[in-house]
């Protein structure tokens, strides 16, 4: 009687340890919108992030990047909207494996001005979409990436 | 020694907030030159950064953000004094955090 009690405390401490050592990290996950990370092409993610929401483009999203990017893993990017009540920001590369590189959600006390640097696999354009009170809006610009110096 | 380095400045009516997170983002895709072998993926997934403990950015990131990660954003308001914290979690489920004073 006295081993079973035992093995039954032992299998209940287990049961404990093993959800204290397993939930944190599934909780971790969980926030992660993995799906919107799938390398697939820049249409694909697009539906992914938006289903088939119209997004207009718009000349209020200034997108400063270097014309031509020597070292395609170290892109400066600065993103500026300057249309009201910005609620995210989306920074996508079409030409890269996963296109989509970060979303920034911002508080209402932020300016819609976001800073990154970007990994670039080749020449492509960069995209930036923002998430209005009023909808979704898009802008694009090309960096040259020359990554050997060969002219790219 | 913390992997964050966090600089708050006060520009005129906003601060200027400047993120340096120490942090390889490996995509998992690339190759290591003597095996071949592809180097596994470790890049930061969720990075958040608070005002005085309330949540102003909450970013998602995947491996396109550069070796490194550099961020800076603009916020409205705020004083000298104030706090600004930041953490970051990664796909293995390490994660840091730090904060630091506006300036």
């Amino acid at each position: 009687m006295a081993l079973s009690y035992k093995r039954r405390q032992f299998f209940r401490q287990l049961t404990g340890l093993l959800a204290a050592v397993c939930l944190p990290v599934p909780l971790a996950y969980a926030r992660w919108p993995e799906a919107h990370y799938a390398a697939s092409p820049l249409d694909a993610t697009l539906k992914q992030l938006f289903n088939d929401t119209m997004i207009e483009p718009s000349d209020q999203i200034d997108i400063n990047v270097p014309l031509i990017a020597e070292n395609g893993a170290v892109v400066p990017v600065t993103v500026n909207v300057a249309l009201p009540a910005v609620q995210k920001i989306y920074l996508l590369v079409e030409k890269n494996p996963v296109p989509l590189v970060a979303e920034f959600a911002l508080s209402e006390k932020m300016q819609a001005v976001v800073s990154a640097r970007v990994k670039m696999a080749q020449t492509s354009d960069v995209w930036v979409i923002a998430e209005t009170a009023a909808g979704l809006y898009k802008a694009s610009t090309t960096v040259k990436v020359t990554i050997g110096g060969c002219g790219g | 020694m913390s992997s964050i380095k966090i600089r708050a400045r006060l520009l005129g009516e906003a601060i200027q907030i400047r993120i340096l997170i120490v942090h390889p983002m490996e995509t998992g895709r690339t190759l290591e030159p003597q095996t071949q072998q592809s180097l596994a993926a470790h890049f930061i997934q969720t990075m958040t950064v608070r005002h005085n403990g309330e949540v102003i950015v909450q970013a998602d990131m995947g491996s396109g953000i550069s070796k490194d990660p550099y961020f800076a954003f603009m916020l409205n308001g705020g004083q000298l004094g104030d706090t600004i914290s930041v953490d970051w979690s990664d796909n293995r489920g390490q994660h840091d955090s730090a904060s630091e004073t506006v300036k």
